[in-house]
């Protein structure tokens, strides 16, 4: 998902019975549905775990520009033009909401940002392989915002109160991002002979990366568990992963394209899909950051911030200068 | 001279294209995450007013060229904007300056263009009225802030101005075309413009502590068409290689 292998306490559940008072309320809050707040009481590992999950949602948010800025400049009409800058510039806009649910937890985005800068955060591992042709901007919409809405409709439910509305607003944007990925798919597969290459290269080369969003199977992992039991997790990846298949693979057919997985088949007693699974060693290889783009990705984020320094001081000390002038003028 | 009034419109909608596009050309890479926002904002706002002003410009030729026909199927010598906003980005300062430049001129264009004779004209100039007022406070504020910033900020903003001065003239030059359509009431005249633009910018500069550079001289030849510079064959090569490559292609 944008945010995959999160760690919790790694400790195990604890049961209400060996919960001190504090964390029993707190616990019995989130099991009624209970929301927590920022000034509410919460064990340690609560808020870390979500600094993490959130910052690294964020982070996701901001390097997931990139590959759709790709784009910008060679998007093939002033009406597609405009629909991906749109869609850039709320990508932007998640990441702002995220920090701001971030910093309620007690974190700066300064801090945030050079944690990302210096590659002690990670992001959505999808945004590290390249967009290449015009379709890419179709798969990655259809795909990658798929994917993401997937995690995130549940989120809108999760414990921590500013986060969850945060997902609420980012949900109805990002669910947008999918339809208009999803006709610019429509546009290409139904195009000429040339496009509709282009659309099932797209779709070969994102489905697996697509399927690693969800990250590997956590059936057996005490982080999962944890998260799970605070209600910063709400399905497992395996559980995210059949329900993204399920829903992708009719729409694949709808466009005409082949799925790459010849192992691919309706199971009529589960009511699902038999898939392939992804190659996990190359997901592991792109978290250590080995992915096609991720030194490009993370070079241009740290120039970014590098060539901003200037601006950032500038206007930093001319709202020190004017304060300074009102100060000595009262 | 081609149909006037077909080049006048493609004036507005080239100037907004192509400053469009090199606004777009941030995405992701802006100093903070709030100007990342704020930079596709006016990208998209200048892109809107470019799909009216081509759009209404392929419908006054009666050729069948709609906005996309006339923005990706031209060459550079059929582009009509002026040479201010094809130069580079440059760092985020000069990005800046020419975008406020640029918004002063527009901000006074548009507002006097709203009493055109010809409704569509004046009705395009009301929209792009309200976005481009909202450009121009953005711009001024960031020109003050980062020209009465640092010192560093201060010498960076007083080297855009220094670079982009000379291409400010080139707004207020009038030709055959502006004399045509000041003759049909449809657009006013640039050169009238002038001394409204000229005490904005001085009023700004002075708060931003920049001293604007003393030769009044301006290049010329983008809003004729006659001599664009080199930037923008690049540009164009970026913006419209998907729909050469692949002309019977629809997107
Ligand atoms: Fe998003
Ligand atoms: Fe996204
Ligand atoms: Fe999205």
């Amino acid at each position: 998902m944008y945010a995959q292998m999160i760690k919790s306490t790694g400790k195990g559940v604890k049961s209400l019975d060996e919960m001190e008072p504090d964390e029993r309320a707190f616990q019995e809050r989130i099991n009624a549905g209970g929301k927590i707040e920022p000034k509410d009481w919460m064990p340690d590992g609560y808020r870390k775990t979500l600094i993490r999950q959130i910052g690294q949602h964020a982070h996701s948010e901001i390097v997931g520009q990139l590959p759709e800025g790709n784009w910008i400049t060679r998007a093939p009409t002033l009406e597609r033009k405009a629909i991906l800058l749109a869609k850039v510039q709320d990508e932007a806009g998640h990441g702002l909401y995220l920090y701001c649910a971030a910093e309620t937890l007690g974190v700066s985005r300064d801090q945030l940002t050079r944690d990302l800068l210096s590659g002690k955060m990670k992001y959505s591992s999808i945004f590290n392989y390249p967009t290449l042709t015009w379709a890419d901007m179709g798969a990655v919409g259809w795909l990658v915002d798929g994917a993401a809405i997937m995690n995130q409709v549940p989120l809108q439910r999760t414990s921590y109160g500013p986060y969850a509305r945060a997902m609420v607003r980012i949900c109805k944007e990002e669910s947008f991002h999918q339809r208009q990925g999803f006709d610019i798919m429509m546009k290409m597969a139904n195009g000429t002979e040339a496009q509709r290459k282009m659309a099932q290269d797209a779709l070969n080369r994102f489905w697996y990366p697509s399927l690693m969003m969800f990250g590997p199977s956590d059936e057996n992992s005490v982080h999962s568990a944890q998260s799970m039991a605070w209600k910063i997790k709400m399905n497992s990846n395996d559980e995210l992963r059949q329900k993204f298949v399920d829903q992708t693979v009719p729409q694949a057919e709808y466009l005409g394209l082949t799925v790459p997985d010849e192992h691919l088949k309706w199971n009529e007693d589960r009511g699902s899909y038999e898939f392939s699974e992804p190659d996990w060693d190359e997901f592991f290889d792109v978290l250590q950051g080995n992915g096609p783009c991720s030194v490009d990705r993370m070079e241009a984020r740290n120039k970014a911030w590098d060539e901003g320094r200037w601006v950032r001081e500038g206007l930093l000390a001319h709202a020190e200068k004017k304060r300074a002038r009102k100060m000595a003028a009262e | 001279m081609s149909d006037p009034l077909f080049e006048f419109l493609c004036r507005m909608g080239d100037n907004t294209l192509v400053l469009g596009h090199r606004v777009s050309e941030w995405c992701g890479v802006a100093p903070v995450l709030e100007e990342d926002i704020a930079l596709a904002n006016t990208a998209l706002d200048l892109i809107g007013q470019t799909t009216l002003w081509l759009n209404l410009a392929g419908e006054v030729e009666g050729k069948g060229r709609d906005a996309d026909a006339l923005a990706f199927r031209r060459d550079v010598w059929d582009f009509r904007n002026v040479l201010l906003v094809e130069q580079p980005n440059g760092d985020f300062g000069q990005t800046m300056m020419r975008q406020f430049l640029f918004d002063v001129w527009h901000k006074g264009y548009l507002t006097a263009l709203q009493d055109s004779k010809h409704d569509q004209i004046a009705a395009v100039a009301e929209k792009s009225l309200k976005e481009v007022t909202y450009h121009l406070e953005r711009t001024m504020d960031t020109v003050i802030g980062l020209g009465d910033g640092t010192e560093e900020s201060h010498n960076r903003m007083q080297k855009a101005l220094d670079k982009l001065y000379p291409y400010v003239g080139e707004l207020f030059v009038r030709d055959d075309v502006d004399d045509a359509m000041i003759a049909a009431g449809i657009a006013p005249d640039p050169a009238a413009l002038r001394a409204d633009f000229d005490a904005v910018l001085d009023a700004v500069l002075r708060e931003a502590t920049l001293t604007k550079p003393e030769s009044d001289f301006a290049h010329k030849g983008g809003k004729s068409g006659q001599r664009h510079s080199e930037h923008l064959g690049h540009m164009l090569a970026q913006m419209q290689w998907l729909q050469r490559t692949y002309p019977d292609a629809t997107w």
